[in-house]
């Protein structure tokens, strides 16, 4: 049975939030660059892009992008042959700026170790900073998110779904009890 | 001295119900039989009883290539496969051009004991197509060849064709000939059609087969001689036998069991056990091979058995060898395609594989029906051990069969050859017996 | 994805993804840093018994690009035995621990036998194959055609209602046979146009339609003209009187190029005979893709060492 863990309002209260303590770090929105992690997290990217383009209205919007980590994974042996998504950097690049790395889900830590070395093979940015919609623990690396949408415990069998509306129709967080 | 065989309760070929009793040399008594003391019993119910097969085409590849086959081994096969006869196709090293190769052949033949070896001699020097072969001394010698071929390769040029024809009729001999036009075929590696196409691999066409019958029939007719057509694998070469029978010349033709069971479609992916020349065709000839056999347009079935050692079929398919081991499987093969399809009887089948082979070849003490007196060649076929084809069912060197891993409909039980067990309850008599028994019953009757 | 050993085996969405996948390759060969991790520690074997200098290149950059290591393995000149000299060179790169084994070989259906003998484990990507394919050139033709028709949105898309002429030796060619299984399925019209004696005796299974006549197929300005290759060594076994009588009949030559819509593209597998199958004009105009081909090939290959080596080799 799938539990409800974040509604719809929950999830826009959420990003609000983090793009607000977004600008409150980064001082501004200059020279911010927004990448989502495909699938969910480009949309993710885009929501937080626009939301912080709302609280800064005398500034443009800051670019949102989409960073494919696929070939860079550590497990892609491991596992059924994973299709990339396409790489979408804004005009400017990420050389010199400060890159906030957008996913829906942080667990293992592993995608984002992956992203590290996807980002390095793309330019220097100034600085990379870490949002999540969710962070379930039970990291495998040391990494560690600057924004966090929500603190999730939950168990290894567990399973977290985000659901998006520009994808799935509807936003929602939910557990599901995995089945053994 | 002479073990004396009692086979109880055989069905023969006709459908009715026998004993038989082998006592030497012959065939002693066929029907109900009460009494035979001393024999031993064999019990042959639900099984059927065919005159001992005959195989107008085997590659035995001794002398030359005994990695592959020797003549023991190969009629060691024989016996599995219930025959009690081959003719060996000459494309030995040396080739079986000359008396003195196929002196050797058949006396290696008799010594094993296993099957009578009747050697084939080439038709031209070294198969090379451009000479004419000793072939009266063949004849002469104490082989006796009559059938002459230069299997492998066709006799291509239509003078020597010509001769060949023309000379052979002295002693009463026959030509039989590999129809496949050369030219045609340069480079072939499987039938030309769609398939060949789509897989890239050289077309072997069927008119290069059809259009060396259709020139040949018409040679033999114009020289008033007697032609053989080994391996017919098309419909169209069905089409022209059949005309030439019809017009009355004097031709009889083969089909191998591969040719009646399989089709190319097994080709496509690439195993080279498929590999075979001529090549599988297409299931519309499989169909008019079938019909041609059951009415009688094609005479025999004959082998083809060609082993050849592993190495020689893991590989592409290009490098690969052309030829599948046949003496083994043949009769459940023919089973399968002929008679569970209802196009034949047994009666039919030990036509196909005894009588008219024999008589085709000029052999005596083969062929002959199931009766009193008649030489004691026979075979036992279980008709309903329906099984997968594995390694145990090969006798021979080799183990290039298409059928590993087939279900076919029936097996072998027991082969007598000169009144003697060659292959009996599913496995080949030892050597030194069945050499015993060979020395003995030649010593009785002279093979 | 297992093997890549023909066109005619992939789906419509196989090859899509495929195709994306070449994409994202291509955006990687646009950036300064070129490489990717993702092949670290495999190693890809290019085993070719047949010399094809452009081909090993192209498998060898798309191999490096993606960090594995290669091991170029030419047995042509070899003195093993032909026969057994597959298996054996088999036996040597399994002993040599090679995850992929990229082969061009002068026998048809050779991968096919190296892919399902049980000597290797490795996946086993055809590069040519006798007469019979050449998936990855198909592949990048494809890539190329969506690219020129659809440029940045290309992905996910097929080549429906492209109209495709293929001109040349059909019968001896790879190129045709992948090409012709991969354009149909991803929705193209395909005709073949040759000389009668080259075309194979019965096309009736081929998702193609045959034509001798150049001009007529031309006058219906398709969007693709792909010219093939004449070998030399057709021109002395009988396929057509001589090479001057071909290129009049069958080349693209100067006033049939002029006559094409602007928008139809011109192909070639490369190497070309100038002169003889394709004029100069021709295949140096804007509508010739020849060198994009070339660079497309290596994103091509790339997305087909990924599929091949990434995954787990033991799903089926």
């Amino acid at each position: 049975m799938a539990r409800a863990v974040l509604n719809q309002a929950d999830i826009s209260r959420a990003l609000t939030r983090i793009s607000h303590e977004i600008l409150e770090s980064n001082r501004g929105s200059s020279n911010l660059v927004i990448l989502g992690i495909p699938t969910r997290g480009v949309y993710l990217a885009r929501r937080i892009a626009e939301t912080i383009a709302r609280i800064e209205s005398h500034v443009d919007a800051p670019p949102a992008g989409a960073l494919d980590v696929t070939m860079y994974r550590d497990d892609l042996t491991r596992t059924r042959t994973r299709t990339p998504q396409p790489t979408e950097l804004p005009p400017g690049g990420i050389d010199g700026k400060t890159v906030v790395l957008v996913d829906d889900v942080l667990y293992s830590g592993r995608t984002i170790r992956a992203a590290f070395d996807a980002l390095s093979d793309l330019g220097r940015a100034r600085a990379v900073r870490l949002a999540v919609l969710v962070d379930r623990g039970h990291r495998e690396f040391p990494i560690r998110a600057d924004f966090v949408g929500k603190n999730l415990p939950s168990s290894a069998r567990e399973r977290v779904n985000v659901r998006l509306h520009e994808i799935d129709g509807d936003d929602a967080v939910t557990i599901d009890e995995g089945e053994e | 001295m002479n073990e004396r065989f009692l086979i109880n309760g055989a069905t023969l070929p006709g459908g009715e119900r026998a004993d038989l009793l082998l006592d030497g040399g012959v065939i002693a008594e066929v029907g109900s039989i009460a009494d035979a003391a001393g024999a031993t019993v064999i019990d042959a119910d639900g099984l059927i009883a065919l005159p001992g097969l005959v195989d107008l085409h085997t590659h035995l590849r001794e002398p030359g290539y005994e990695q592959s086959e020797t003549v023991l081994t190969g009629t060691q096969a024989a016996a599995a496969g219930g025959f009690t006869a081959v003719f060996a196709m000459a494309n030995t090293f040396p080739v079986a051009d000359t008396a003195g190769v196929v002196e050797q052949e058949a006396s290696l033949g008799r010594a094993a004991g296993y099957a009578t070896v009747q050697p084939i001699g080439a038709v031209t020097v070294g198969l090379k197509g451009e000479q004419l072969a000793e072939l009266g001394a063949m004849a002469r010698s104490r082989a006796n060849v009559r059938v002459f071929s230069d299997d492998g390769f066709c006799v291509s040029d239509p003078l020597l064709m010509r001769r060949a024809l023309e000379y052979v009729k002295a002693f009463d001999g026959v030509i039989a000939q590999h129809a496949q036009e050369p030219r045609l075929t340069e480079g072939a590696q499987m039938n030309e059609g769609a398939l060949s196409g789509e897989l890239g691999l050289t077309g072997w066409p069927a008119v290069a087969e059809e259009s060396i019958i259709a020139r040949d029939v018409l040679l033999a007719e114009h020289v008033r001689s007697r032609l053989h057509i080994c391996h017919v694998s098309t419909a169209g070469s069905v089409e022209v036998i059949r005309w030439a029978k019809a017009r009355g010349i004097d031709v009889t033709a083969e089909v191998t069991p591969h040719h009646l069971l399989l089709t190319e479609d097994l080709i496509a992916g690439y195993d080279p056990r498929f590999k075979v020349n001529p090549p599988l065709r297409r299931s519309e000839d499989v169909e008019a091979l079938r019909a041609a056999l059951a009415d009688g347009t094609i005479d025999i079935v004959a082998t083809d058995h060609a082993p050849h050692p592993v190495e020689a079929k893991e590989s592409e398919w290009q490098a690969a060898a052309n030829g599948m081991v046949g003496l083994e499987s043949a009769l459940a093969v023919v089973h399968a395609a002929m008679v569970e399809t209802g196009l034949m009887t047994w009666a039919d089948v030990a036509r196909v594989l005894s009588s008219a082979p024999a008589r085709i070849g000029g052999l005596r003490g083969h062929g002959e029906a199931l009766a009193a007196g008649a030489a004691p060649e026979l075979t036992l076929y279980d008709p309903s051990a329906a099984a997968e084809f594995d390694l145990d069912r090969l006798a021979g060197r080799s183990t290039n069969s298409p059928y590993l891993g087939r279900r076919l409909p029936g097996r072998v039980v027991a082969t007598f050859h000169g009144g003697y067990p060659t292959f009996l309850d599913g496995a080949v008599r030892p050597a030194d017996e069945v050499a015993r028994n060979a020395a003995s019953a030649q010593g009785v009757s002279h093979g | 994805m297992r093997h890549l050993l023909s066109t005619r085996e992939l789906s419509r969405e196989e090859a899509i993804e495929l195709l994306d996948i070449a994409e994202d390759m291509a955006a990687v060969q646009e950036r300064e840093v070129k490489k990717l991790p993702t092949l670290r520690g495999k190693t890809v074997v290019n085993l070719f018994f047949e010399d094809s200098t452009r081909t090993r290149i192209s498998f060898e950059a798309a191999a490096k690009r993606l960090s594995a290591d290669v091991i170029n393995f030419s047995a042509k000149g070899s003195s093993v035995s032909k026969g057994e000299s597959l298996k054996d060179t088999a036996q040597t790169l399994q002993a040599m621990g090679a995850d992929g084994v990229v082969i061009r070989h002068h026998a048809s259906g050779a991968p096919f036998t190296l892919a399902t003998s049980g000597w290797i484990d490795a996946g086993v990507v055809n590069a040519g194959d006798g007469t019979h394919e050449h998936p990855t050139q198909a592949l990048l033709d494809a890539f190329t055609m969506r690219r020129r028709l659809h440029g940045a949105a290309s992905r996910g898309r097929g080549l429906d209602g492209v109209r495709v002429v293929i001109v040349g030796d059909v019968l001896h060619s790879r190129v045709a046979r992948s090409n012709v299984w991969l354009l149909a399925t991803l929705g193209a019209e395909v005709e073949l146009v040759a000389p009668p004696t080259l075309v194979p005796v019965d096309t009736s299974t081929w998702p193609a339609v045959v034509g001798y006549d150049l001009d007529a197929a031309l006058r219906r300005a398709p969007d693709v003209v792909m010219m093939l290759r004449i070998q030399a060594e057709r021109m002395h076994a009988a396929f057509f009187p001589n090479s001057r009588e071909y290129a009049r009949t069958w080349g693209l030559d100067d006033a049939r190029f002029d006559a094409l819509p602007p928008s139809t593209m011109v192909m070639h597998p490369g190497p070309m005979n100038r002169g003889l199958e394709i004029a100069a004009r021709a295949a140096d105009s804007q509508q010739s893709t020849v060198r994009e081909q070339v660079a497309n090939g290596v994103s091509v290959r790339m997305a087909a060492l990924y599929l091949l080596m990434s995954g787990d080799r033991g799903e089926a």
